[in-house]
């Protein structure tokens, strides 16, 4: 194994790891109050390690819906837009050993997503980078769970300090420098005329999916046009 | 129930949700795998992460509360051009990341 890629990975998660803990830490909190047991969050945090579906659940169950398909489906439809990173990461992932794809798939989060696509874009893919991303944002979601269910109704909301706006900095902070010709450009553009009223009326994280679906399909047409004129 | 410790409809729905989240991350290389990637599909591929960025950043500044807001009273959306300005003109990450979380911390204090 690269141990320099490895620890690449880590440290450049750091900073993403800044936003991540006071997320865990309300969902411990969040978890608790709905009348779920410590271990119960905690192993909810280990095996299925996606946020967003897990604060879904979690108001289910403290909304009196205890039932184990509507929990589950609701956190497919969640979690669908993984299929779009499981996709581009396919072409790399698919050359590694099935054990391998399989663990590095278990960890794929937005925040891994986002940095492995960065180190692919600098130096090549790396699967001992995205290992080391994986394993510090899946410890820092583990152990700030534990944090939220532990201190529970001692802390104020985390979520009200700002903090949370590390990820968001985070993911502009790799975004940005990728805007660099027209059909990138046009690309975030289509994204954000879409992504707006679609995350404002359309419910769960489909406006996800169909904001990046159909932006990287009009930059993937435009791609091959310019390429044919050219 | 017979064990009264453990509570096996949470465990469930604990192992349900695990199942299907694995499921949406190792869907498309199970796919992939037997269909191979044609170049098409990767000419698209390309500009995924942009959309994907672009759709996970964009709501997280401008949509609070379910709505849509974009004034100068909204911390997210001024501490996000801080961070887009320094890192187009920078070109340095983590100096962007910074001084966008000072401004967002400064701006929630004066609020």
């Amino acid at each position: 194994m690269n141990n320099k890629y490895f620890w690449l990975g880590v440290k450049e998660s750091f900073p993403i790891m800044v936003g991540v803990v006071p997320f865990g830490i309300t969902c411990g909190v969040m978890a608790v109050a709905v009348g779920l047991k410590p271990y119960e969050a905690l192993l909810m945090s280990l095996l299925v390690f996606a946020g967003a579906s897990q604060f879904v659940a979690i108001s289910m169950l403290g909304a009196g819906v205890a039932g184990w398909g509507i929990i589950t489906l609701a956190t497919l439809l969640v979690n669908l837009r993984h299929l779009l990173m499981g996709a581009f990461l396919a072409p790399y992932l698919l050359r590694l050993p099935l054990a391998q794809q399989m663990m590095l798939s278990f960890g794929l989060v937005d925040e891994t997503y986002a940095l492995t696509v960065n180190q692919i874009n600098k130096e090549g893919y790396s699967a001992e980078y995205q290992l080391g991303s994986s394993i510090a944002l899946y410890t820092s979601w583990a152990l700030s769970t534990l944090v939220g269910t532990l201190a529970g109704s001692y802390i104020d909301n985390p979520l009200n300090w700002g903090i949370d706006f590390a990820m968001p900095a985070t993911f502009l902070a790799l975004l940005i420098p990728q805007l660099k010709d027209r059909v990138s450009l046009l690309v975030f553009l289509v994204a954000a005329v879409i992504v707006i009223p679609s995350s404002l009326y359309i419910p769960g994280k489909w406006y996800i999916i169909i904001a990046a679906l159909s932006a990287s399909l009009i930059g993937g047409l435009l791609d091959g046009g310019e390429k044919c004129e050219a | 129930m017979g064990v009264k410790s453990v509570r096996l409809e949470i465990i469930y729905i604990i192992v349900g949700m695990a199942i299907v989240t694995f499921l949406t991350r190792f869907g498309s290389l199970i796919l992939l795998r037997y269909t191979g990637i044609p170049s098409s599909f990767t000419r698209w591929l390309k500009y995924m992460p942009i959309g994907i960025l672009a759709s996970l950043i964009i709501p997280s500044l401008l949509v609070q509360g379910g709505h849509l807001a974009v004034s100068v009273s909204n911390p997210y959306l001024i501490a996000g051009m801080v961070t887009a300005v320094t890192v187009f003109k920078s070109g340095n990450a983590i100096l962007s990341m910074t001084l966008g979380m000072t401004v967002m911390v400064i701006l929630r204090q004066v609020n």
